[in-house]
C-alpha cells in the first residue's frame, strides 16, 4: 500500500477526473491517491467517479482556491 | 444465457443514451459506460467559470447517469484525435460547425477499439432514427456502423426494431422483441419510457451535446481560423472561446473581455500568453488582447476596456497595459460611448 500525489491544478473538469482515472489505473488496490485541483467541480466529480467505479474517498479539503481529494483505490 | 455478454454504452449525459443503456442492462447484459471528452463538450468547465453558474449545483451528467444506472463509466480524453473530425469532416458540417455524422462515426470507432481491447461484445448508443437532421437519419445509421468499423456490433436499442438485425440480436444476447421502434423528432416516447423506468431528473441539452452546435461559438471558431489563415486549434484556444465577450475592432487584434469576477479569474490564468489590460481607477474587467497591436490599437482597446468597467461614464479612466515584453504601460483614456461601440465588432 503506497501513497501517491497527482497535480491536477489549473485543469478544468472533466480533466481532473480523467487524470485521476488514468493514474488510478496504474495503482494497486488499497493505494492512496491525493489529487490536488483548483476547479471546484472536482469536489463533486472525483467523488462521483469514485462511487461509480468502486473507489473510496477518504478525505476532501477545500482552502482558498485549492481542493484536495484523497481516495483509496478499490479492488 | 451463460456468462452475461458485455456491452459498452456511449453515455453523453443526456436522456437517450441513458435509456438505451438501461434497456440493455435490464436484459441481463453487463453494461459499462464510455464518455468522450472532445474539448467542446458543454459539460463541466463553464459551470466552474461564470459566477451565475456557480450557484447551480454542479454535476457531470455522464457520471450522474452512470451512478443512477449503477454502471462503471470510463471517461476518455480524445482532444487530440478529435481535431481531425472538426477540421476535416468528410461529411461536412451541420447548421453550425458541428460535424455530427463524422463525430458519431469517430465515437463509435473509439468505442469499438475499446470493446476490442477489453474483451467486450458489442456497443450501444442512444440514437433514434430521425431525431437529429444530420447524424440520426435512416440513411446515415449504416454509414456510422460501417465507417466506425463496428458494423453489426453496433446496437441502437431505442430504434432497433426499425433497423436490420444486429449481432447481439441474432445471437440472442438481447431480445429484439423487447427493444424499441422510436422514430422522428418527438421526445414523447423517450419521456414515457423514462417515466416507466422511474427516471425523472435527467439533463435535457437544448441544441446538442457540444458547443459546436452553438451559432455564437461557431462564429468565434471561424474567426479564429480566419485570422490564423488555416483551420487548426489548441485546447486553450477552444476553451477561451467559451469565456468572455470577444470583440474584433480591427482585423489585426481581438479583445477577450471577462464578464464577471469568475471569468476574470479564469482569464488571469492566460496572462502569460497575451497582452492584457485592466482598469486601475475604476473596477472593471480583465481584458486579453490577441494579435499584434500598435499604440493606436492599444489605445482603442483601452477605451473599450474602460467602456466595460464601472468608469464607463467617467471622463477619464486609468488603464494599465502589460505586454509580453517591456514594462507595464499606463493609459488615461475616455471610455468609448455607446454610439462609438460598433455592433460589427462583436464576434
Ligand atoms: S452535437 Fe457535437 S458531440 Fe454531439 S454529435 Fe454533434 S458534433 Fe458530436
Amino acid at each position: 500500500m503506497s501513497h501517491h500525489m497527482l497535480d491536477a491544478t489549473n485543469l478544468l473538469c472533466p480533466m481532473p477526473v480523467i487524470r485521476t482515472q488514468d493514474r488510478v489505473a496504474e495503482l494497486e488496490p488499497g493505494d492512496i491517491l491525493e489529487v490536488h485541483c483548483t476547479d471546484p467541480g472536482a469536489l463533486h466529480d472525483i467523488p462521483a467517479w469514485c462511487r461509480v467505479n468502486g473507489h473510496h474517498v477518504v478525505d476532501t479539503q477545500q482552502a482558498d482556491n485549492k481542493i484536495i481529494v484523497t481516495l483509496r483505490v478499490g479492488s | 444465457m451463460n456468462t452475461p455478454r458485455k456491452a459498452v454504452a456511449l453515455i453523453s449525459g443526456g436522456l437517450d443514451s441513458m435509456l438505451a443503456a438501461k434497456v440493455i442492462l435490464d436484459q441481463g447484459v453487463h453494461v459499462e459506460g464510455i464518455n468522450f471528452f472532445t474539448g467542446f463538450c458543454v459539460e463541466g468547465h463553464t459551470h466552474a467559470i461564470r459566477n451565475q453558474d456557480r450557484k447551480k449545483p454542479k454535476r457531470n451528467n455522464a457520471l450522474w447517469v452512470a451512478e443512477q444506472l449503477g454502471i462503471k463509466l470510463h471517461i476518455v480524453d480524445v482532444i487530440e484525435q478529435y481535431k481531425d473530425v472538426v477540421i476535416n469532416p468528410k461529411h461536412g458540417y451541420g447548421a453550425n460547425l458541428n460535424p455530427c455524422l463524422d463525430c458519431k462515426g469517430f465515437m463509435v470507432r473509439k468505442a469499438n477499439e475499446w470493446v476490442n481491447a477489453h474483451g467486450f461484445d458489442f456497443i450501444i448508443t442512444g440514437e433514434v432514427i430521425g431525431q437529429r437532421p444530420m447524424s440520426q437519419r435512416r440513411d446515415t445509421m449504416p454509414v456510422i456502423a460501417q465507417e466506425s468499423g463496428a458494423e453489426d456490433r453496433l446496437l441502437r436499442p431505442l430504434c432497433a426494431k426499425l433497423l436490420p438485425e444486429t449481432l447481439p440480436e441474432r445471437e440472442a444476447w438481447v431480445d429484439r422483441d423487447a427493444l424499441y421502434d422510436f422514430n422522428g423528432r418527438s421526445r414523447k416516447p423517450q419521456i414515457a419510457l423514462a417515466k416507466q423506468f422511474g427516471i425523472e431528473d435527467y439533463a435535457q441539452p437544448a441544441g446538442g451535446c457540444c458547443f459546436l452546435t452553438d451559432e455564437k461559438y461557431s462564429d468565434k471558431l471561424r474567426d479564429l481560423w480566419a485570422t490564423q489563415g488555416e483551420k487548426r486549434y489548441e485546447i486553450d484556444d477552444i476553451m477561451l472561446l467559451k469565456v468572455g465577450r470577444h470583440l474584433r475592432p480591427r482585423p489585426n487584434f481581438k479583445l477577450i473581455i471577462g464578464r464577471d469576477s469568475g471569468e476574470n479569474n479564469y482569464l488571469k490564468g492566460y496572462r502569460h500568453r497575451f497582452t492584457y489590460m485592466y482598469g486601475t481607477s475604476h473596477n472593471g474587467p480583465l481584458v486579453l488582447i490577441e494579435g499584434q497591436t500598435s499604440d493606436s490599437d492599444l489605445e482603442l482597446a483601452a477605451r473599450i476596456t474602460a467602456r466595460f468597467g464601472q468608469g464607463r461614464d467617467a471622463d477619464n479612466v486609468h488603464i494599465d497595459v502589460v505586454e509580453q515584453t517591456g514594462s507595464p504601460r499606463h493609459f488615461e483614456v475616455t471610455p468609448l460611448t455607446s454610439n462609438e461601440m460598433q455592433e460589427a465588432w462583436y464576434i
